[in-house]
C-alpha cells in the first residue's frame, strides 16, 4: 500500500475564466495531520470542495488519487462513502435534536427501510462519543445545550460514525477558546493514533506548529511549498513567510501617539442574564479608557466580555442593568442603541454575519446604515449622493477589496466584510469604539490592515476597547489590559508588565475562587 | 465591464414591465383587441385600484419578511362601517370616511401591538384578524348587503375628474386627460435630466444616452397609451388620482427616506439592524399600522365602486396583494422588493383577470392560471438569481 492516502495532482479549477486553483499539488501521508495554510481566498476551501465532490468530477482538471484510485466524485455522498468527511467552519448540527440523533444525522441506523433503530442508535452513539471524550454527556440532551467546543466534538463523532478515514477540518478552533482548542487538538492526536488521517485548515499558526506533521502552503491558488516536521522549519514565522510571500517582521504595526484625558469611564456596572434574572453576568465592573489609548479586554469565552460590551451599548444585552457611564467626564444615560450612537459610542460585534452585516445589501448600504439618521439624511430623507461619496471614501481609506460600493457584502471575503463593519461604525464618528474580536476568522494580511486602522483611530484621539480571545493579539495591540473572568475585572496591567502567563494566572485565580 | 453591468441591472428592472406589456399584448390578440378598448382600460384601472393600494402596504410587510393575511377582512370591516354609518345613521360622508380610516388604523395597531410588543409571529396574528374581522363584518351587517350609498360617496370609486370633451371623428376626446399626460411626461423628463445632472456633478457613472432614450420612450408610450384611451372614454377616474398619489408617496418613502431604509435593513437582518440603532419594534408596529390604514382606503374605494357594503367584500384580496408583491420581485425572506415592482405585479394579475374574463374563461379556470403564473414568475426569478 502506498504511503500516501491522498494525492491531488495538477488540480486547476476556473470560475468564469478566473483561476481559483492553478496547478495545485498536495500529497497527504496515511495517518498524519496535514495542515493547509494560506490567506483567505488563497483557494483552500475550493481545493477541499474539489476533494469532497462539491465541485463534481469534470468541472476541474487534474487527478484526485485516493487510496490509489482515481476518484470521480459527483456529490458529497460519494466521497463520504469512501471515508472522506469534511467538517465545515459553520457547524451543521440540528440544534433541537438530541446528541444521539445528531451523531447519526443523515446516516440513521435503521431496522428496516425508513424505521429508526433507537437501541442501535444509542449504543453506537455512546461508542462514538467515547472516541471523542464526550462519554459523560446525556445522549438525549438537545445539542444546543452544549457549548460550541463540545458541538464541534459531536461533529467529529458524527464523522466517526461514517467510518471516516480522511477527516477534513475547516477552521475547527475558530470559535473555541484556548481551553477548548487544546482539547480538540489532543482529540485530533488521539484520532491519529487510531489511524485516521486529518487535513486541517487553520489560521491559528501556533496550533499548526504544535500538531501538524506536514504543512502545505497555498498562495493565490498555487501550491507554494510543503513543509515536513522534523526536516523543515515549521515555526510560525516560517509559515507566514510562505503564506504572504514576504517576511512579516512585525505582526502588529507600531503605534506612536499620545494618550490624553479619560474619555470613557464606567463605574459599578452590574448586569443580569437576559433570560435568567437571578444570574448575575457582570459584577460591579469599573474601568476607563483614555483618548488615544487602546485598552484590551482579555479573558476566556463566556467570561462576560461580550455581555459587558453589549450591555454598555444601548442595553443590547441583559436586564436589571445598573451603574453609570461617563463620556468626556460627563455622565450620560444610554437607553438604546440610538442613544449610544448619539453619544459617540460604537460597538463592532464579534459575529459579523449575524450581528454586523445585512448580507444581501451592498457595501454602501451596510457602511452607512448606522450613520444614516445622523449624517446622511435631512428631515428623514436620505441624501444618496453624500452617502455614495462617503462609501467611496471609506472603501479607499481602509482598502476594502470590492469591485464597487454596490457589490453585495455576502460575496466579500471575511476580512473585507470585517472592514465594511468597521467602516460602518467609523462613519458614526464615534469617540469610543468597542471592537469585539475584530480579527476573528480573517487572514494575516487583513489582520495587519485592521491593526493599522485601529492605530489610525487611536492617533485621531479615539478611545478604543479591543475584546479578543487571542492573548497574543491583546498583548500586541493594547496599551493597557483588563482581565475579565467570571463577570469581574480580575486584573489590570500595562503593556510593560503584561505577559500571556500573567493573564492566564489572573484568569485562573478568579475561577478558582468561584469554584 | 462596468458598462455592461449597468445595462444588465437595468434590463432586470424593466423585465417586469416588459412582461406586463407582453401579457397585455397576448390578451389583445386573443380577444381581438377588446381589452384595448377605452372602456376596458378604464375598467382595468378601476377594478385593480384596491389591489394596487393593498399591494403597496403589503410590500412593506413583505419587506420585513412577513405577510398580512387579515387584509381582505379589514377591507370588509371598513366598508361595513361606512355602510352602517351612512345608511343606518344618516351620517355624512365626512364622518363616515374618517370613521372607516380610524377603524382601519386601530386594527392595524392591534396587529402591530401583538407583533412588536409581544413578538407573536405575524402569520398567526393576521390569521386571527382575518377570521375575527370577517366574522365581525358578518355580525355588523347581519350578513346582508348595506346600500345604496349616495353618489357623493360613490364618486370616490366610480367618479371622474372634470372633463373638457371635444368631438373627434365619431367619438369624443378629453383635453384634460391629454393635458395631464403631457404634464406627467414633461415632469418625467425633467426628473431624468436632474438626476443625470447631479450624477455628473458628483462624478458618478451615467447610463449611456441610448438607454435613457429607450427608457423615456417606453414610459412615453405607456403614459400616452393609457391617457389617450382614458380621454376617449370619460376622462381621468378619481381612483387613478388616489392610486397615483399613494404609489408616488410610498415609492418615495421606501427609496428615499431613513424609515424606508430601516424597513429594508430589518428585513435583511433584524439582529444587525437592531445593533445599528434601528428600533425594530417600532418599525414592525408602523408597518402593520400602515397596512391597516391602506386597508381602510381600499375598503372605502371598494364600497364606493359597488355603491354598497357587503359582508363578502374583499374576500381573498390578501392573496392577490401578496401575489402581486412576489410577482413584482419581492423576496419571501424579506429585504428585497420595490413599490414599482408590487404595482406592476398587481397589474399583471389584473390584466390576467380582465383578459380571461373577456375571453370567456370561467373564474375557476382563472384561478388555475393565476396560481400557475405566480408559481412560474417566482420560480423564474429565483432560478435566475441562483445561476449567479
Amino acid at each position: 500500500m502506498s504511503d500516501y492516502i491522498l494525492e491531488m495532482n495538477h488540480i486547476t479549477k476556473e470560475f468564469y475564466g478566473v483561476k481559483a486553483l492553478d496547478d495545485v499539488n498536495i500529497r497527504v501521508k496515511r495517518g498524519e495531520i496535514h495542515a493547509l495554510c494560506g490567506e483567505n481566498g488563497a483557494g483552500k476551501s475550493t481545493l477541499m470542495n474539489v476533494l469532497s465532490g462539491v465541485y463534481s468530477y469534470g468541472s476541474y482538471s487534474g487527478d484526485v488519487v485516493y487510496n490509489e484510485n482515481v476518484c470521480q466524485f459527483h456529490t458529497i455522498k460519494q466521497s463520504e462513502a469512501k471515508g472522506i468527511v469534511i467538517i465545515h467552519q459553520e457547524l451543521a448540527l440540528s440544534p433541537f435534536l438530541s446528541i444521539a440523533e445528531n451523531v447519526f444525522l443523515g446516516n440513521e441506523q435503521r431496522k428496516i427501510r425508513g424505521v429508526v433503530d433507537w437501541t442501535k442508535t444509542h449504543k453506537k452513539a455512546q461508542e462514538m462519543l467515547k472516541k471523542v471524550g464526550l462519554e459523560n454527556e446525556n445522549l438525549n440532551d438537545p445539542v444546543n445545550t452544549l457549548g460550541v467546543g463540545k458541538q464541534q466534538l459531536i461533529e467529529i463523532a458524527r464523522a466517526m460514525a461514517k467510518q471516516v478515514e480522511l477527516l477534513i477540518l475547516d477552521e475547527p478552533t475558530a470559535a473555541l477558546n484556548d481551553e477548548e482548542s487544546k482539547r480538540l487538538l489532543s482529540i485530533m492526536q488521539e484520532l491519529k493514533k487510531q489511524g485516521i488521517t486529518c487535513i486541517m485548515i487553520s489560521h491559528k499558526l501556533n496550533e499548526i506548529s504544535a500538531v501538524a506533521d506536514s504543512i502545505t502552503v497555498i498562495r493565490d491558488g498555487k501550491t507554494i511549498e510543503t513543509l515536513v516536521k522534523g526536516t523543515d522549519d515549521i515555526s510560525e514565522d516560517r509559515i507566514i513567510k510562505g503564506m504572504v510571500g514576504r517576511e512579516l517582521t512585525n505582526r502588529y504595526p507600531v503605534r506612536t501617539c499620545d494618550i490624553g484625558e479619560k474619555i470613557f469611564e464606567v463605574k459599578n456596572w452590574n448586569v443580569f442574564h437576559s433570560d435568567d434574572p437571578s444570574r448575575q453576568v457582570i459584577k460591579d465592573v469599573s474601568f476607563h479608557v483614555k483618548a488615544g489609548e487602546v485598552v484590551g479586554f482579555a479573558g476566556l469565552m463566556g467570561a462576560g466580555r461580550t455581555e459587558l460590551a453589549m450591555s454598555l451599548f444601548g442595553k443590547s444585552y441583559g436586564q436589571k442593568i445598573s451603574g453609570s457611564i461617563f463620556i468626556h467626564g460627563k455622565q450620560v444615560i444610554i437607553k438604546n442603541v440610538q442613544d449610544a450612537i448619539n453619544n459617540r459610542l460604537a460597538y463592532v460585534s464579534e459575529d459579523r454575519k449575524s450581528y454586523g452585516l445585512i448580507l444581501i445589501d451592498s457595501v454602501r448600504g451596510n457602511m452607512t446604515l448606522a450613520a444614516l439618521k445622523n449624517f446622511f439624511s435631512k428631515r428623514a430623507v436620505v441624501n444618496k449622493n453624500s452617502e455614495i461619496l462617503a462609501a467611496e471614501e471609506y472603501k479607499k481609506r481602509i482598502n476594502v477589496k470590492a469591485s464597487s460600493i454596490n457589490q453585495t457584502v455576502s460575496s466579500l471575503s471575511g476580512g473585507n466584510q470585517q472592514k465594511v463593519v468597521l467602516a460602518k461604525w467609523m462613519m458614526t464618528q464615534p469617540d469610543v469604539l468597542i471592537l469585539d474580536e475584530p480579527t476573528r476568522g480573517i487572514d494575516i494580511g487583513a489582520k495587519y490592515e485592521i491593526y493599522g486602522v485601529i492605530n489610525d483611530l487611536a492617533k485621531a484621539g479615539k478611545g478604543i476597547i479591543v475584546i479578543s480571545s487571542e492573548l497574543e493579539e491583546v498583548i500586541g495591540t493594547c496599551d493597557r489590559i483588563y482581565v475579565i473572568s467570571e463577570g469581574r475585572i480580575s486584573g489590570e496591567m500595562t503593556k510593560a508588565e503584561v505577559s500571556q502567563e500573567k493573564i492566564m494566572k489572573c484568569i485562573m485565580a478568579e475561577s478558582g475562587k468561584e469554584a | 465591464m462596468d458598462k455592461k453591468k449597468i445595462v444588465n441591472i437595468n434590463m432586470k428592472e424593466y423585465g417586469m414591465i416588459l412582461a406586463l406589456i407582453a401579457v397585455f399584448l397576448i390578451f389583445s390578440v386573443m380577444t381581438g383587441g377588446k381589452n384595448m378598448s377605452p372602456a376596458n382600460i378604464n375598467n382595468l384601472i378601476m377594478q385593480n385600484s384596491y389591489i394596487v393600494i393593498l399591494a403597496v402596504g403589503m410590500l412593506l410587510c413583505v419587506l420585513t419578511g412577513n405577510i398580512d393575511l387579515g387584509v381582505g377582512s379589514i377591507v370588509a370591516v371598513c366598508g361595513a362601517v361606512v355602510g352602517i354609518l351612512i345608511v343606518d345613521y344618516n351620517a355624512s360622508i365626512w364622518v363616515a370616511i374618517p370613521a372607516a380610516i380610524l377603524i382601519g388604523t386601530l386594527s392595524g395597531m392591534f396587529v402591530g401591538f401583538f407583533v412588536s410588543k409581544l413578538s407573536i409571529p405575524p402569520f398567526i396574528v393576521t390569521l386571527a384578524t382575518m377570521l375575527m374581522a370577517r366574522g365581525l363584518t358578518y355580525t355588523l351587517l347581519k350578513a346582508q348587503t348595506k346600500g345604496p350609498l349616495p353618489t357623493e360617496y360613490t364618486f370616490i370609486g366610480a367618479g371622474f375628474l372634470p372633463t373638457m370633451k371635444i368631438s373627434v371623428g365619431g367619438g369624443t376626446i378629453d383635453l384634460i386627460s391629454i393635458g395631464v399626460a403631457l404634464i406627467a411626461f414633461i415632469l418625467i423628463i425633467l426628473f431624468e435630466m436632474k438626476s443625470i445632472k447631479t450624477k455628473k456633478k458628483y462624478g458618478f457613472p451615467v447610463n449611456p444616452l441610448w438607454q435613457t432614450a429607450i427608457k423615456i420612450g417606453v414610459i412615453f408610450l405607456i403614459v400616452w397609451f393609457f391617457f389617450y384611451k382614458l380621454s376617449r372614454y370619460n376622462g381621468i377616474p378619481f381612483v387613478l388620482v388616489i392610486m397615483g398619489v399613494l404609489v408616488a408617496l410610498y415609492h418615495f418613502i421606501t427609496s428615499r427616506t431613513v424609515a424606508g431604509r430601516q424597513i429594508y435593513a430589518l428585513g435583511g437582518n433584524a439582529k444587525a439592524a437592531k445593533l445599528s440603532g434601528i428600533n425594530t419594534d417600532k418599525v414592525y408596529f408602523w408597518v402593520y399600522t400602515n397596512m391597516g390604514i391602506l386597508c381602510a382606503i381600499a375598503g372605502i374605494v371598494l364600497s364606493a365602486r359597488n355603491a354598497s357594503a357587503t359582508p363578502k367584500a374583499g374576500d381573498q384580496f390578501e392573496l392577490d396583494a401578496i401575489a402581486a408583491c412576489y410577482i413584482g420581485g419581492a423576496a419571501t425572506t424579506g429585504g428585497v422588493g420595490t413599490i414599482i415592482g408590487a404595482v406592476v405585479g398587481a397589474f399583471i394579475m389584473g390584466i390576467l383577470n380582465n383578459g380571461m374574463s373577456l375571453y370567456g374563461w370561467s373564474t375557476d379556470i382563472q384561478k388555475i392560471v393565476k396560481g400557475a403564473v405566480l408559481l412560474g414568475a417566482v420560480t423564474v426569478d429565483l432560478l435566475s438569481k441562483r445561476k449567479k
